[in-house]
C-alpha cells in the first residue's frame, strides 16, 4: 500500500532529489447524524517539483477532501490520520498560525467557484495586492503595482483600470483569472486546483487552461488539478491518479491511463465518455449502478458490486494498490494482471448494449412531417429603471431572429455558450404563446392561433426535460404522483394512470414498486430517469431535453444518453436536444444548431458540423473541447477566442461575432473587415442542408 | 463550527447512494422513506428543554379542560361569604373581590386564551399563506396591490384599530376577536412567504407543472406551499404565543373578551388594583399565562431547529 510513483516523464529537475509533496496513508472521516462518513481512505501519492498530478473521480470520491486536508483547509468536525510532507515538513503537526504562513506562499489553492472565493466588497486590485502583503514585506504601493502585473500575466485587458474593479463586475472567466493571479503572487511551489474550470464556458474554459498552463510556467510550481474531465487531464497532466470511494484506485501517467488502463472502473470511465472525434454512432458503455455510500462500506473492493469481471475474491478482500505489467503503474484491481494478459479493454469488460434501429431512419428527411418549426422567432426582455414611473431604457435581446425546423424521428442538438439565447428559446417554445415576433409552429399549428383548450390538450404532445435532477421533482411528492401528473391534466382515468405510471417506471429502468418513493430516496441518474419518464407519460411527439446530461456524472450519464438513444427510436420521437456539451450532442444528435448571442449562427447535418465546421466561432467552439486522448490533445491546434461573450443589451454592428472573430481579427484586410462590421450576415448555404452565418466562411477541420 | 461536512463538501448524500436500488428495490425501502421526517423527530428530542415545554403545555390543556370538574363552583358563582379568601381547600386559588372562584376563573380563562391562541394562529398563518403566494406566484399587479396592502396594515397601530372596533363587536362572538387578531397578524409571514415563492417559483418542478398545464391555484396547493410546510408549521406555533399576548393585552384593557366570558386577560385586568395587597388573585393567572407563552415559544425554537439545521445552534 505505501509505494508511491514517480514520473516517467518529464524528467524532474535535476535540482530536486527529494519529492515536494509526499502523502502517505491519508485517512479523512466525519462524523455525521447517520453515522461515521469515511471521505478518504488511506491515500498515498506523491508530487515531485515541477510536474503536474490530476486527481480524477466522480463526486464523492473524496478528490476534494483529500486536497483540502494538505491545505488545512477542513472543517474541525474532520478527522484527519496519515501523515501530509510538503519539502519534508508534517503539515499536519503545524497549527493554524503556521500553516497560514505556508498557504499562499509555499502552497496556493485555486477553487471551483471564483464568485465565492472573491470578496464581493473589496476591489479584485486590493484583494490580490492583500495577497502580496501577508507573505512579503513590500510598500502598499509595491503590492499594488504587483497585482496590476499578475493581472497582466494572466491575460486580463486593461489590467491597470480592471483592478479597480469589483468581483461582481468581472465575468465567471475573468474572476477566475484574478483567483489564478492571487494564488501566483507569491510564488508557489505547489498550486491546487479544485476543478477550476467547471463552471466555465468551454471556450472560457479554454482561455482559463492557456492561463493556467502560462502561470505554471512563470513560477514553475507543481501543480495538483483535481477534476473530473477527463478531457481536461488528458491535455494538462503528466501523471494520473484514479480515486475511488475513497482510495486511489489506479495510478500511471497520463498515457498509460488513457491507453493501458488496468484497472475496470477506469476502463469503464473511459468508455463511458462520448467521444466528439468518433464519427460512428454505437452505443456508450455505461456502468451500471452508483458509487457505494461511504458510511458503512461492506469488506471487498468497493467496485465490486458494479464491476462485470468481479470474482469471489473481490467480495471478499479489497485489493490494495499493487504495481501491474508496466512501469510506475498501480493498480487496486485483484485481476490487474489478467487485464494485461488478455488485453482486456473497455468493450470487453463491460456489455456494450444495444439500441434498436429507429423506425423513421429508412424515410428520407424531406418526406417526414415537421413537428417543430421556428420562423424569425424574437424575443426581448425591456430593462426598466427608475423606482416610480419605471421607464424602459433598453432591452436584452436574448433571441434575435431564431429559424429552425425539426422533423419526425430526428434529434436537433441546440448548442452555444451560456447567454447565447438556448434557454429563451426553448421557455418561448414550451409557453405555447404568441412570439414577440416571428411564429412557432407546433406539429403544422401555428400557437399565435391557439385557444387556451387546443395549449392544453397540446401540451400532451410537447414535454421537457429539465437540466438538474434534483430540482425538476417536487420533493414532496411520491414518484408515483409525479408521474402522474401530466396525466391528471388531461383527465385521465385512474386506473388508466395507475398502469400507465407503472409502464413508465419499466421503460426507464425502474421498478414500479419505487411508485410509493420520494425523489430523495433517488440518486441523481435515477431521478433523471424518473423525469424521463414524466417527459414521456403522454407519448409525445416532441421531447425538448434542457442540457439533461450536464448535472450527472460521466458514468451515470452514459446509461441516461443510452436509455434516450433507446426510447427515441422505440417511440419514435424527435428531440430537440440544448446542450453545451457538443461531445453529447455529437453522439445523440442528427442535426445541430450553433447558436450565439440570439442567433443560430451553423446549421448542418451532425456530420457536416463536426468534419466540416464552416464558421469561425463554430471551429472556436470545437476546438476548445478538450479530447480524452492524451496524444491528440499534444498535437492539436487550438484556437483561443479573446474576451467574453457581449453583452446581448448591446449587439455588435455588422456580424455580431466580428468583435471575437479570430478570422476577422487575422485574415481579413480593411475592405473585408468593414463588410463585417456593417452588413449582418445572413445564413449563407455551404452545401445541401448546411448553412453559415458568415461573409467568409470557410470549412476547417478542427476536431 | 455549525456547518455539518456534507454542506462543505461533496459527500455522498446518505440518502441518495443506494447502490443497487435499481436492481434490489426494496432493500432501504423502509428504512429511507422516514429519514427526514425521524431525522426532524431525533433532533428534536434532542432538546431537552423543548420536550419539557411539550410536557409541560399538554398538562396545561389537559388542567384547563378537567381542571374545572375538580371543584364545584362555576367561574359566574358567587360566594358572598369568602370574598377576597385566600387559597383553601374549597376555594384552590382563593376567592376574588366579588366572590368568584379564582381557580375556576383562572382555569376558563386559561381555556378561551388557549382556543383563542391556536384558532388565531391557523387563520392568520392560512392568511399569509394565501395572500403571500399568490402574490408571489402571479406577481405583476396582484402582487402590488397585495403589497400594498401588507405595508398598510404594517403602519396601521393594530392595537388602537382594535380598541376602536372592539365596542362594535361587545356582546358578539369572541370568534370576531379571532378573526381580527389574524387580520392584523399575518403581514409579516405573508411576506415571508412571499419571497420564499419567488424563489420556489423559479424551480426547475414548478416549470414541468406550467408545461404540463397545470393550473395556477394547483400549482400553489400542490407544489409551492407544501414545500414551505416546515416554515408554515413553525409560524403557527410561534404565533400562538403571540396571539396569547394579544388577545390576554387586549382582553386586560377591557378590549377583548368581553364579562361575563373570561379571558386570562380579563382574570388579571380584573384583578390588577388588588395585585398587591391580595396577590392570590392576580398571581395563579399571571404565573399559567407565562409558563403557557413561554412553553410554545421554546418549542417553536426547538422545531425551527429541527426542521432547519443552519438556522440555529443544533449541530452535531
Amino acid at each position: 500500500m505505501s509505494q508511491t510513483f514517480s514520473a516517467a516523464e518529464p524528467a524532474p529537475p535535476a535540482d530536486s532529489t527529494s519529492p515536494l509533496l509526499e502523502v502517505h496513508d491519508l485517512s479523512v472521516s466525519f462524523r455525521s447524524e447517520a453515522g461515521q462518513v469515511n471521505a478518504v481512505r488511506g491515500v498515498t501519492y506523491t508530487v515531485n517539483p515541477g510536474e503536474t498530478v490530476a486527481i480524477v473521480g466522480e463526486s464523492g470520491s473524496g478528490k476534494s477532501v483529500s486536497s483540502l486536508a494538505v491545505m488545512g483547509l477542513l472543517p474541525s468536525s474532520a478527522t484527519v490520520t496519515g501523515s501530509i510532507r510538503f519539502k519534508g515538513q508534517d503539515l499536519l503537526s503545524l497549527n493554524d498560525r503556521q500553516l497560514s504562513k505556508l498557504r499562499g506562499s509555499g502552497l496556493s489553492m485555486i477553487f471551483q467557484d471564483p464568485l465565492s472565493a472573491l470578496t464581493p466588497v473589496y476591489t479584485i486590485g486590493d484583494q490580490i495586492a492583500e495577497a502580496v502583503r501577508i507573505h512579503q514585506d513590500v510598500s502598499k504601493s509595491q503590492a499594488a503595482r504587483r497585482a496590476v502585473e499578475l493581472l497582466d500575466l494572466v491575460g486580463i485587458p486593461n489590467p491597470q483600470l480592471r483592478a479597480g474593479s469589483f468581483p461582481h463586475e468581472f465575468s465567471g472567466g475573468m474572476r477566475q483569472r484574478a483567483m489564478i493571479a492571487m494564488s501566483i503572487a507569491n510564488d508557489p511551489d505547489l498550486i491546487i486546483a479544485d476543478e477550476p474550470t467547471t463552471a466555465l464556458d468551454v471556450t472560457i474554459q479554454a482561455q482559463v487552461l492557456d492561463v493556467l498552463k502560462k502561470a505554471k510556467e512563470a513560477t514553475n510550481a507543481a501543480t495538483v488539478l483535481i477534476t473530473h474531465d477527463l478531457g481536461v487531464v488528458a491535455g494538462f497532466a503528466d501523471r494520473v491518479m484514479v480515486m475511488y470511494a475513497g482510495k486511489a484506485v489506479e495510478t500511471a501517467t497520463v498515457d498509460d491511463i488513457f491507453y493501458h488502463p488496468r484497472m475496470p472502473y477506469t476502463m469503464g470511465l473511459l468508455g463511458s465518455i462520448p467521444r466528439m472525434d468518433v464519427e460512428e454512432k454505437e452505443p456508450l458503455i455505461p456502468i451500471e449502478g452508483t458509487p457505494p455510500s461511504l458510511l458503512n462500506l461492506p469488506p471487498g473492493c468497493p467496485f465490486e458490486p458494479r464491476c462485470p469481471i468481479a470474482v469471489e475474491q473481490c467480495r471478499q478482500t479489497e485489493p490494495g494498490l499493487d504495481p501491474t505489467d508496466r512501469d510506475s503503474h498501480f493498480a487496486a484491481c485483484h485481476r490487474s494482471l489478467e487485464i494485461a494478459q488478455r488485453q482486456w479493454s473497455a468493450a470487453d469488460v463491460f456489455v456494450r448494449p444495444t439500441v434498436p434501429e429507429a423506425a423513421a431512419a429508412g424515410i428520407a428527411r424531406e418526406e417526414r412531417p415537421v413537428v417543430l418549426q421556428l420562423q424569425d422567432l424574437h424575443r426581448a426582455f425591456p430593462i426598466r429603471k427608475g423606482a416610480v414611473i419605471r421607464r424602459t431604457v433598453g432591452s436584452v435581446r436574448a433571441v434575435d431572429g431564431v429559424s429552425l425546423d425539426i422533423r419526425e424521428g430526428e434529434t436537433l442538438g441546440l448548442v452555444g455558450e451560456s447567454g447565447c439565447g438556448k434557454t429563451t428559446t426553448i421557455m418561448e417554445i414550451m409557453n405555447l404563446l404568441k412570439p414577440q415576433q416571428g411564429r412557432i409552429v407546433v406539429l403544422g399549428q401555428d400557437t399565435a392561433s391557439l385557444k387556451p383548450d387546443d395549449r392544453r390538450t397540446m401540451r400532451s404532445d410537447l414535454s421537457i426535460v429539465f437540466q438538474d435532477p434534483m430540482a425538476s421533482l417536487d420533493p414532496r411528492m411520491p414518484i408515483g404522483d409525479i408521474l402522474a401528473e401530466p396525466m391528471w391534466v388531461q383527465k385521465m382515468p385512474d386506473a388508466k394512470i395507475k398502469a400507465r405510471t407503472a409502464e413508465l417506471l419499466k421503460m426507464v429502468g425502474l421498478s414500479p414498486e419505487h411508485a410509493s418513493r420520494y425523489p430523495a430516496e433517488f440518486s441523481g441518474g435515477q431521478r433523471q430517469r424518473i423525469g424521463i419518464a414524466r417527459a414521456l407519460a403522454l407519448d409525445p411527439k416532441l421531447v425538448v431535453l434542457d442540457e439533461p446530461v450536464s448535472a450527472l456524472d460521466v458514468s451515470i450519464q452514459a446509461g441516461v444518453i443510452n436509455l434516450l438513444d433507446e426510447l427515441k427510436s422505440r417511440m419514435g420521437l424527435s428531440y430537440l436536444f440544448v446542450a453545451h456539451d457538443l461531445s453529447v450532442i455529437r453522439h445523440i444528435a442528427d442535426r445541430v444548431a450553433v447558436m450565439y448571442l440570439g442567433r443560430i449562427v451553423e446549421i448542418g447535418t451532425s456530420k457536416d458540423i463536426f468534419d466540416r465546421p464552416s464558421h469561425p466561432y463554430t471551429q472556436a467552439l470545437l476546438s476548445a473541447i478538450p479530447l480524452p486522448d492524451p496524444e491528440k490533445e499534444r498535437t492539436r491546434q487550438r484556437i483561443l477566442l479573446t474576451g467574453d461573450l457581449p453583452s446581448p443589451t448591446d449587439v455588435p454592428s455588422g456580424c455580431r461575432f466580428s468583435s471575437r472573430c479570430f478570422v476577422f481579427a487575422e485574415q481579413l484586410d480593411a475592405d473585408q473587415r468593414a463588410r463585417c462590421q456593417s452588413e449582418d450576415p445572413g445564413l449563407y448555404p455551404m452545401n445541401a442542408d448546411h448553412g453559415a452565418a458568415c461573409h467568409f466562411a470557410q470549412v476547417r477541420e478542427v476536431v | 463550527m455549525s456547518m455539518s461536512p456534507q454542506e462543505v463538501f461533496e459527500l455522498p448524500d446518505p440518502s441518495s447512494s443506494d447502490p443497487g436500488a435499481v436492481n434490489e428495490p426494496d432493500r432501504h425501502a423502509a428504512a429511507e422513506s422516514l429519514t427526514r421526517g425521524r431525522l426532524i423527530l431525533r433532533r428534536f428530542l434532542r432538546h431537552r428543554t423543548a420536550l419539557a415545554a411539550v410536557v409541560v403545555l399538554v398538562l396545561m390543556f389537559l388542567l384547563a379542560y378537567l381542571g374545572p370538574y375538580l371543584t364545584v363552583w362555576k367561574y359566574d358563582d358567587f360566594d358572598q361569604e369568602h370574598i377576597l379568601t385566600g387559597p383553601s381547600a374549597n376555594h384552590f386559588f382563593g376567592v376574588d373581590q366579588l366572590g368568584r372562584d379564582v381557580f375556576a376563573r383562572t382555569l376558563h380563562g386559561l381555556q378561551k386564551s388557549l382556543i383563542i391562541g391556536v384558532f388565531a394562529a391557523l387563520i392568520t398563518t392560512a392568511f399569509a399563506a394565501l395572500a403571500g403566494s399568490v402574490a408571489g406566484y402571479f406577481g405583476r399587479w396582484v402582487d402590488a396591490g397585495l403589497v400594498w396592502v401588507i405595508d398598510l396594515l404594517l403602519v396601521l397601530p393594530s392595537f388602537l384599530v382594535l380598541a376602536i372596533l372592539s365596542p362594535v363587536l361587545a356582546g358578539k362572538s369572541w370568534l370576531w376577536l379571532v378573526l381580527l387578531l389574524s387580520v392584523f397578524g399575518w403581514m409579516i409571514t405573508g411576506r415571508v412567504v412571499r419571497g420564499m415563492t419567488l424563489s420556489l417559483k423559479e424551480r426547475e418542478y414548478v416549470n414541468a407543472a406550467r408545461f404540463m398545464g397545470v393550473g395556477s391555484f394547483t400549482i400553489i396547493r400542490r407544489h409551492l406551499l407544501p414545500n414551505m410546510a416546515s416554515l408554515l408549521i413553525v409560524d403557527v406555533t410561534i404565533n400562538v404565543g403571540v396571539t396569547i399576548l394579544a388577545e390576554t393585552s387586549l382582553s386586560f384593557f377591557g378590549f377583548g373578551v368581553q364579562a361575563p366570558d373570561v379571558s386570562l386577560g380579563t382574570v388579571l385586568g380584573d384583578s390588577q388594583d388588588l395585585a398587591t395587597t391580595y396577590p392570590h388573585v392576580f398571581l395563579f393567572g399571571g404565573v399559567l399565562l407565562i409558563i403557557t407563552v413561554l412553553c410554545v415559544s421554546v418549542i417553536g425554537d426547538a422545531l425551527r431547529d429541527a426542521i432547519d439545521p443552519s438556522s440555529g445552534t443544533s449541530t452535531l
